[in-house]
């Protein structure tokens, strides 16, 4: 029988759950674009570098990860039917031990300090296992399993793979017995948090959202059904045949040669929403497809990159070209889509509170403003603006990090800056709303 | 045979061109036509509502005995949708470009969410318990 309680809204968390993660994000932003605009061109180097990798955790577990839990937590009950057990404990809990982890990881990796480290890792397994098994036990318990629900699962178990070894790198038990093979398992880590984690939950995400935001046709069925198991699957042969190299089965050309089958899977995935967006419905200008189409194309750009890496020995050696591939799937790619969908999800989610709100207290005297009044597209515009600047310039600080790399750091600083502006407004402008409903529920029921 | 479901979700993105079309229109200043495009997707819209109040929704509770259910959510949000389309009529009379734009945002979402949830589960579950009557339940819905 079919799940009637999903249908229900009022599962859904309040509204100060999911919004502590997205007023989190930008912050670590501003740290990272702060680190970039002090130290420039030091941090675009290598990728080795352990200020190179305190920046990286700073978008990726700050500003990624930490979009991407609380959109979960909010969004579940609506997207796959199925309520997060205890959510509001949990997500605050999550939150905070999220937060502590990466500023202290990120502090560890900038100072070297051997108890930031270790506390780091300590919360952000304590933030993201909690987190892990709160989201494991609501995606067990949906009853139509739809292709959004399965990418959502394999995404989820990429995140705890993607944990396992980053906390295996991180505690140092490696080197402590001798083990000189990191650098493959760094690769598989980043493998699993990026097309994995990230990866598979936008994939599953944009099955919904997409066709939702801008009344696009469906992904086509074969993809929906497919794309996701096929990338898990090829991500989980490409970490044996990882393990392969280090244990000198075969040479590292094995691996790299597979990872170009799971590539095609993303190319495919981009191709397809740039064509589903092409043939939208909805043709009034609109900042988070615009955000959501510099995605696609950072995508396909760090798909030839790749290419262009397995062609040539001269580039795969360069220190640049990893640094590229990471700008280009960090933030031209996972930073693009993540901030776009916050213009969607705040204002929505601000004024869908509001006005379930408004109805049950049958007022109308407190007028809910509307999804634009929470953020303009102007103030939007700018800050896609600001971002899409700052995205060219850190690709110029990657091949001229002497002349570019302080100027990149302060345009992502200042796009930081106005998402939280952005955010805060919408934040507060709610708020206010809220309060005058408050009192116009004190007022109605002194009469 | 045909379904309530492929019938219902058919009609749906009728209703999505209407507003895509009004939108445009509006967004680009067209006013004389904007409103023309407006009527349209408001009508389409009200005269879905009515199939699925007046027909489907109260046929559907007497089957299942269900009142406080999925119906009940469904009504509410079409209530939730009428209130928008009440200001952005308000919005067009005053050719207020900005206001039926946001307005406009947030009614897309309510109602690409309203839809999800009606094709991928109240739907089919009329098919479900209408079974057979499906077919009679759309012809009475459609007389209205």
């Amino acid at each position: 029988m079919l799940n009637t309680a999903s249908l229900s809204l009022d599962q859904a968390p309040p509204i100060s759950i999911p919004f502590r993660f997205f007023i989190t994000a930008p912050l670590f932003g501003l740290a990272a674009g702060l680190l970039l605009l002090i130290y420039g061109p030091s941090l675009l180097l290598t990728r080795w570098s352990p200020m190179t990798l305190g920046l990286t955790h700073l978008i990726t577990l700050g500003m990624l990860a930490m979009v991407m839990c609380g959109a979960l937590l909010q969004m579940l009950p609506v997207l796959a039917g199925s309520r997060v057990p205890a959510v509001v404990p949990v997500g605050k809990t999550c939150h905070l031990f999220i937060t502590a982890g990466t500023g202290l990881l990120v502090f560890s990796f900038i100072t070297g300090g051997d108890s930031a480290n270790l506390f780091g890792l300590i919360s952000l397994a304590v933030g993201i296992g909690l987190f892990f098994f709160a989201i494991a036990v609501a995606l067990l318990r949906v009853k139509q399993v739809t292709h959004t629900v399965t990418a959502m699962r394999l995404a989820l178990v990429a995140f705890l793979i993607t944990l396992m070894f980053g906390l295996l790198l991180g505690s140092g038990v490696l080197g402590a017995i001798g083990f000189g093979h990191i650098a493959p398992l760094v690769d598989v880590h980043l493998g699993w948090g990026l097309l994995g984690w990230i990866g598979l939950l936008l994939v599953g995400i944009s099955y919904q959202v997409v066709p939702m935001f801008q009344v696009t046709p469906e992904y086509p069925m074969q993809i929906r059904r497919y794309l996701a198991p096929a990338i898990f699957l090829a991500l989980l042969i490409w970490s044996v045949l990882m393990l392969g190299v280090i244990f000198n089965w075969f040479s590292a050309i094995v691996p790299r040669l597979w990872m170009l089958l799971i590539l095609p899977g993303y190319m495919l995935y981009a191709v397809v929403t740039l064509r589903l967006q092409r043939q939208r419905k909805r043709r009034v200008p609109d900042i988070t497809m615009q955000f959501w189409r510099n995605g696609m194309i950072s995508i396909l750009l760090g798909v030839a990159i790749w290419i262009a890496g397995n062609v040539s020995e001269v580039i795969a050696n360069s220190p640049q070209y990893h640094l590229l591939l990471g700008v280009c799937l960090v933030v031209g790619a996972g930073l693009s889509l993540v901030n776009g969908m916050l213009y969607k999800i705040v204002p929505f989610l601000s004024w869908f509170h509001l006005q379930n709100r408004q109805l049950s207290l049958m007022c109308m005297t407190v007028q809910v403003p509307n999804m634009k009044e929470f953020i303009s597209d102007k103030a939007a515009r700018l800050q896609f603006n600001c971002y899409f600047l700052s995205l060219l310039f850190l690709f110029a600080a990657v091949i001229k990090p002497a002349w570019f790399a302080h100027l990149a750091g302060l345009l992502f600083l200042i796009s930081n800056l106005l998402l939280f502006k952005n955010l805060a407004m919408a934040m507060s402008r709610f708020r206010a709303t809220s309060q005058a409903l408050d009192e116009y529920m004190i007022d109605s029921k002194a009469e | 045979m045909t379904t309530i479901t492929e019938t219902m979700a058919s009609d749906h993105r009728h209703c999505d061109e209407f507003f895509a079309k009004a939108e445009e229109l509006i967004a680009e200043g067209s006013w004389e036509q904007g409103r023309d495009a407006f009527k349209a997707f408001h009508d389409a819209t009200e005269n879905h509502f009515t199939m699925e109040e007046g027909i489907l929704f109260p046929n559907f509770e007497q089957r299942t005995g269900q009142t406080m259910g999925p119906t009940q959510m469904m009504r509410m949000e079409h209530t939730q949708m009428r209130q928008l389309m009440a200001d952005m009529e308000a919005a067009v009379t005053y050719e207020d470009e900005e206001r039926y734009l946001g307005l406009s945002e947030t009614l897309m979402m309510v109602m690409q969410q309203h839809n999800m949830k009606e094709e991928q589960m109240l739907y089919p579950m009329t098919d479900q318990v209408f079974a057979g009557d499906a077919e009679a339940t759309l012809r009475e819905m459609k007389m209205l």
